[in-house]
């Protein structure tokens, strides 16, 4: 579903991602691992367009878009959280959420400012449809709680189900339990699979390692930008060369 | 909640019968001259508070559209044609019943554009340069965006006090009545001056309706969006690029409209229309009425513009607005009237009821 192919990306001197290929099937939960520095955000911000890409391909769904821009890769199927949260301020948990449905819904600046029939009755669908998916991560008693006044768990809550709103194909959690408590992580956990069970898949960055061994199907570890291993957890467990820069060399 | 909005426009078209009727009882009629400026300049500020409290972006040349719509609207309907009459697109003009012919000061017969055809062309320039202006400078952020607009404000002021059909320092004067509908004309004749009060007020309160639609919906939760975290925005599928865009040209066209309506209404318009201390006066009064909160601009619109129009700043008018951005931005750069404010000084309020329901 999703193909990256020989990504590159350069910040001066710092060659944060390098020729890293890799592809997610349709229906799994991927998760990218490394170290801090390893390139993982900056890969993920070339997959949602954040950053344009030196060099390689990103294709999604049969589609190139490693050149389009973010608010066009998220309609076309593919919406993200962020590692530091980014809700919107002054808005309610429910109308963050409703945000998210800014994809799967079309009133425009006239339809808005005459309040037509139709944007009434869509209105009512964007509402109800951010109050079932609210329901499904397990928020929904925050709908009406000013967003950026929740717990710092609840947030990620929040931003979880915004970016779910869109109906995506594909998901990319960028550290889902980055903050997080061991309790609040299981939880996360269980709600990532909840959502590969809906049948959309899901591409993680993290950094917490049993959350990844758990849930994901395949993992991919970068390290200094580039690719040093891809397989299933098992394997990457066992995996000498994740082992060595994840605990050091033996000599260190 | 549409029904809640509606009530609310309600009772505040409501206000107006009430304060017209204020005015008769207490024989200050003459108020509702200022009164009705006052609610022309208000149609300025909420379209500025659309743009600045609910999408994020700052305007200081809002002065600069207010005055394209004033000057090409009285540009177009005192310029005499008579000696153009022979000329193909007069001629083409006249036919097809843009032209007008009137009477002037000295019984001369003066031919120029139809009011109607002058406030469309003029909407249409006003959307036309604020695509352009806006298409390059809404790239920019913060103090960048501040500078860049303040710098379009100032070209607009340069154009209005330089150029021979404007005016020049005199501006244009002898701005003919402009009848919107039968029965229904905007002019500032003593005669119409109670109906010109409800024009404006009337159309003060539609444009509100409007802005407190959108704001409640789809598209006014996107540009709250933008406000917040323009990248997770993005991340949402917002185009944020062309919807900053699009509030930027709405609220332009609400300043121009605001402008054609006013000058028809003073029969003329002056370079401090288009002058810098006006734009600071617009962004002052957004911040003053709680940045992101309509009614509150409406309310300081109207109020901080009645008072200055009827003097009582005195020599001080601009000082005065000066001094309202910097008090605000000092102690409450979010703007003053505000949920948060407003429940503190309630809870303040209601704490000191039930002390003294103690005592």
């Amino acid at each position: 579903m999703l193909e990256i192919n020989g990504l590159n990306r350069r910040f001066g001197g710092l060659q944060a991602v390098k020729d890293v290929s890799f592809s997610v099937r349709e229906g799994q939960i991927k998760a990218v691992i490394g170290p801090n520095g390893a390139g993982k955000t900056t890969l993920f911000n070339l997959i949602s367009g954040y950053l344009r890409a030196d060099s390689g391909i990103t294709s999604f769904m049969g589609k190139q878009i490693q050149t389009m821009a973010p608010h066009k890769i998220a309609r076309s199927g593919i919406s993200r959280t962020f590692q530091h949260i980014r809700l919107f301020h002054e808005m309610t948990a429910l109308e963050n959420v409703m945000v998210g449905r800014h994809t799967q819904s079309s009133s425009g600046f006239i339809a808005g400012m005459f309040s037509l029939p139709g944007t009434r009755t869509e209105e009512k669908r964007i509402r109800n449809r951010a109050l079932e998916i609210m329901d499904f991560i397990g928020i929904a008693d925050l709908a009406d709680t000013d967003a950026t006044s929740l717990a710092f768990g609840q947030q990620r809550g929040v931003e979880l189900a915004r970016a779910l709103a869109s109906d995506p194909k594909l998901m990319l959690l960028d550290e889902p339990a980055a903050g997080l408590n061991m309790k609040e992580t299981a939880e996360v956990a269980v709600q990532i699979t909840k959502i590969r069970d809906l049948g959309i898949t899901v591409l993680i960055v993290e950094h917490d390692m049993s959350l990844v061994m758990n849930i994901s199907d395949e993992i991919v570890v970068l390290n200094y930008g580039e690719k040093i291993a891809e397989g299933l957890p098992l394997e990457i467990q066992k995996d000498s060369e994740v082992i060595k820069v994840y605990l050091g060399d033996e000599d260190a | 909640m549409p029904d809640r909005r509606f009530i609310h426009i309600g009772f505040f078209a409501g206000a107006g019968i009430i304060i017209q009727l204020l005015t008769y009882f207490t024989g200050t009629g003459y108020f509702l001259t200022q009164l009705t400026m006052s609610s022309y300049y208000a149609i300025v500020i909420i379209g500025l508070c659309m743009l600045m409290g609910y999408a994020g972006q700052i305007s200081i040349g809002h002065a600069g559209f207010f005055a394209i719509g004033g000057y090409l609207s009285s540009a177009m309907t005192t310029h005499d044609l008579t000696p153009f009459k022979g000329s193909l697109p007069v001629r083409l003009l006249d036919s097809i019943g843009f032209l007008v012919d009137r009477q002037g000061l000295y019984g001369e017969q003066i031919l120029h554009f139809q009011p109607w055809v002058s406030f469309i062309f003029a909407v249409l320039v006003t959307v036309a340069i604020a695509y352009l202006i806006g298409g390059p400078v809404l790239k920019l952020k913060g103090h960048y965006l501040a500078m860049a607009t303040l710098g379009f404000g100032t070209i607009i002021y340069s154009i209005v006090i330089g150029t021979p059909v404007f005016g020049e320092a005199d501006g244009i004067s002898d701005v003919p009545a402009f009848a919107l509908l039968p029965g229904l004309t905007v002019s500032g004749k003593m005669s119409v001056r109670i109906e010109n009060f409800y024009i404006a007020w009337g159309l003060m309160s539609i444009c509100m309706l409007l802005l407190l639609n959108l704001v409640n919906s789809r598209v006014g939760r996107a540009l709250r969006s933008i406000h917040s975290a323009e990248d997770a925005a993005n991340a949402m599928g917002v185009d944020t690029a062309t919807y900053k865009l699009r509030i930027f040209v709405i609220s332009a066209v609400f300043a121009s409209v605001a402008g054609v309506l006013m000058t028809h209404f003073n029969g003329g318009i002056g370079p401090s229309e288009a002058s810098i201390m006006k734009s600071v006066r617009y962004v002052a009064i957004v911040a003053v009425g709680g940045m992101a909160n309509l009614w509150g601009a409406l309310i300081m619109g109207l109020v901080l513009n009645f008072l200055s129009l009827r003097g009582y700043f005195g020599s001080l008018d601009d000082a005065v607005f000066g001094g309202i951005l910097i008090v605000i931005m000092l102690f409450s750069p979010k703007g003053l009237l505000r949920k948060e404010t407003l429940s503190y000084m309630r809870d303040i309020v209601l704490q000191r009821g039930s002390e003294e329901d103690n005592a």
